[in-house]
């Protein structure tokens, strides 16, 4: 930083008064090119018009939308959805269900680490696939050890399961003390009654605090324009759940929100070879979890210590 | 009152004016300064037309050369500060005037510091959701909604203080004790405050042992009040050689005393922060990668030896009488703000992502679109000091004051 000399020590006596044509020739044509000169250097914006509405501008915050309100959303976003995509959504806004709250539960004994849950996930939950974004990461673990510093995240065999290793898949583990909850400056990301810590992708601000909040690696960042095959689109779709999302917001597993707010399972679950997914409601005695969570020996949360208290148990057949 | 306003308008008019005044090489420098701007908010609409996409960020390295200058920028900022504590406690006179070149300092690197974290935001359309009131500002619970409060209040603060004192000083008036000296008090309090709570933003995030640590804070301070204070030695002596403003060798030296005993402190925290680390021999992953290396991983190895190597070799300039002649103080000062600098950037910010939470190694280093939006930044400070300066100095000069207010005013008051 150096200034060059005297440059401060001007007379500041205010020339102002005698304007000759000459002068006023100078500063209009210092105004023109420096008007010219910031045009130019906003020119790339151009390729934002078709990204800019004042309705999604002035878009409300999820919980002060009237069920009018939410209605004439819905309607936008399918609205725009067609226009995009070329196909008519089904959009809802399902809320969680009473007496219900969900935990998963994942046999480490049985999974072979295929990543078949992690496709099936990109699949029904309308993510980008260039760049593709993904909401489970599988790790390959050695024998023996369950320190993550350990883990295996580029593993590509010939065949899986591979001798000497064991495979852990990691995604949200819906903490009941979600620090990426605690975190956010403008509350876009909470814990719903049903236990899913969702997102509100048109009230997010992008800072991507909660990304780095996060103890699991569970959050994934729109660093650009999403992009996904017309035909690839899942038109049935929730509005905290698998609506396309927008360039500069955050996202992340919600448990299949369109799907389990309606009685089904995770598509995760139901794509699983192996059987290593459980998932199900612990309220309910009589449910598969419940019955998991009694009856295992061992089962373990993912960096317990942490104090997160994660609604995803790992456990054994032991 | 609506005699006040208009001469408040009158002033306001002609410090505006003078910021467009000046000599050929002061033409030279706002407009090297302007392009450098104008780069810089090309390189943004990119950034906006693209996303971050255009920046060396992912989902692993979520933050990067933003939030590190934003990081440093705020300790610069809250150092302003510490000219103003020897004036106002100690009554040390020999700083004085200075005071207002400091806390403009800190009004422009504020600027710097939300500019920063604009730029790093997905959706800057959406800053309202951040306004009280309007929209869902998560207060207390986030660091962040702490962060908002306490830098725009620090702005403001600074800029009534810098801004009475100088109209005042333009009125030819003694200023009102009540109107500033509080002011002065809390805005000491609210520098501590404003890095204190910057560092709470790392040490606040359970999921991350390398920022997760109770000495971030209190290294945040040590360091930001020996990089501050640094800058405003080297600062002052540019303004000192470019307007004739008197400024004395005794206030510089003041300076360097605070910028020796801080960095005495910063070093000291470092080894304990290094010992814990190493000692016991299972340090943090995150350690071992910024410090030797991880898994064949070393990007930022020579980053950090070579701050540490600033920083210790500025401690012991600073201790030495050498760092009292200017020369030697200056390359001390030069040393201290390059070892801080990449102290909190490449020695913060980016290595508590790295690995990430599930072990996985991805280095980053900042694109080339990224690194314009920052000089960009820097420029834009840059051009803000200078226009501040350019209108403080004559005011504190004399040269600029109402009583050589243009005649035309004075007639339009009247009537």
């Amino acid at each position: 930083m150096s200034l060059p000399a005297s440059i401060l020590n001007q007379d500041p006596s205010a020339p102002g008064a005698d304007m000759s044509r000459r002068s006023f020739l100078r500063t209009s044509a210092v105004l023109a090119s420096g008007l010219a000169a910031l045009a130019a250097s906003l020119s790339p914006l151009r390729e934002l018009d078709d990204q800019l509405s004042l309705e999604r501008f002035v878009q409300k915050y999820y919980k002060e939308l009237t069920p009018d309100e939410m209605a004439q959303v819905l309607k936008r976003i399918e609205r725009e959805v067609e226009k995009e995509y070329g196909i008519r959504p089904h959009v809802r806004d399902l809320k969680p269900m009473d007496g219900v709250e969900f935990v998963y539960a994942l046999n480490l004994t049985r999974c072979i680490g295929c990543r078949k849950c992690v496709h099936a996930c990109v699949e029904e939950n309308n993510q980008s696939r260039t760049p593709e974004i993904q909401y489970i990461r599988v790790l390959r673990m050695p024998h023996g050890s369950l320190d993550i510093e350990k883990a295996e995240h580029n593993y590509a065999p010939e065949s899986v399961p591979e001798k000497g290793y064991f495979y852990m898949p990691v995604q949200c583990q819906q903490c009941k003390n979600p620090p990426c909850v605690k975190v956010c400056p403008v509350h876009a990301t909470w814990q719903e009654t049903d236990g899913i810590t969702v997102v509100d992708y048109d009230w997010c601000i992008g800072c991507r605090y909660c990304e780095a909040a996060c103890p699991y690696w569970a959050r994934r960042f729109n660093f650009t324009r999403p992009s996904i095959p017309k035909e690839r689109i899942n038109p049935e779709m929730a509005y905290l759940g698998n609506r396309p999302r927008r360039m500069g917001v955050m996202e992340k597993c919600h448990f299949c929100i369109q799907r389990t707010r309606v009685g089904r399972y995770p598509a995760c679950l139901e794509v699983c070879p192996a059987g290593a997914r459980k998932f199900g409601n612990i309220l309910d005695p009589s449910s598969e979890v419940a019955y998991i969570l009694r009856t295992k020996r061992v089962f373990i949360q993912l960096k317990e210590d942490l104090g997160t208290s994660p609604r995803f148990f790992y456990y054994f057949d032991v | 009152m609506k005699r006040a306003i208009h001469d408040y308008l009158v002033f306001l008019q002609r410090c505006g004016h003078i910021a467009f005044v000046g000599d050929w090489r002061y033409y030279l420098w706002m407009g090297a300064l302007s392009a450098v701007c104008l780069l810089g908010l090309n390189a943004y609409a990119k950034q906006l037309a693209h996303g971050l996409i255009t920046t060396g960020m992912s989902d692993q390295v979520s933050w990067g050369v933003y939030i590190a200058n934003f990081t440093f920028l705020v300790g610069v900022a809250a150092a302003a500060v510490m000219m103003v504590i020897p004036v106002y406690i100690y009554d040390n006179e020999e700083l004085h005037d200075l005071v207002i070149f400091g806390e403009l300092l800190a009004v422009a690197t504020i600027l710097m510091c939300l500019a920063f974290v604009t730029v790093d935001l997905g959706r800057p359309d959406r800053f309202w959701h951040l306004i009280p009131g309007l929209g869902q500002l998560n207060f207390p619970a986030s660091m962040l909604s702490w962060d908002v409060i306490v830098l725009n209040g620090y702005l403001l603060l600074n800029v009534h203080i810098c801004g009475y004192l100088l109209y005042c000083r333009y009125r030819g008036r003694k200023p009102s004790k009540w109107f500033y000296i509080p002011f002065v008090f809390v805005a000491i309090g609210w520098a501590v405050s404003i890095h204190t709570v910057t560092a709470f933003l790392y040490v606040g995030l359970g999921g991350r042992p390398f920022w997760n640590s109770s000495i971030v804070g209190p290294r945040f301070i040590a360091s930001a009040f020996t990089a501050g204070p640094a800058l405003i030695i080297l600062a002052l002596q540019i303004i000192r050689h470019i307007t004739a403003y008197h400024i004395t060798d005794r206030a510089l030296l003041t300076l360097r005393s605070i910028v020796q005993v801080s960095m005495l402190i910063n070093v000291f925290l470092l080894v304990n922060e290094v010992f814990k680390e190493f000692y016991t021999g299972n340090s943090e992953a995150s350690s071992q990668y910024l410090y030797v290396g991880l898994h064949g991983y070393h990007a930022l190895v020579p980053w950090i030896w070579t701050a540490i190597s600033f920083n210790l070799v500025a401690m012991f300039l600073l201790v030495l009488p050498v760092s009292r002649s200017l020369k030697w103080l200056n390359l001390t000062c030069v040393l201290c703000i390059a070892g801080i600098w990449i102290e909190k950037g490449m020695g913060l910010v980016i290595p508590g992502f790295i690995p990430t939470p599930l072990g996985q190694m991805v280095e980053y280093s900042p694109s080339l679109n990224e690194t314009l939006i920052c000089l960009g930044i820097w420029a834009f400070g840059l051009l803000c000091y200078t226009v501040f300066l350019r209108m403080s100095v004559p005011i504190l000069q004399g040269r600029l004051s109402r009583a050589n207010e243009p005649l035309p005013g004075a007639a339009a008051a009247g009537s």
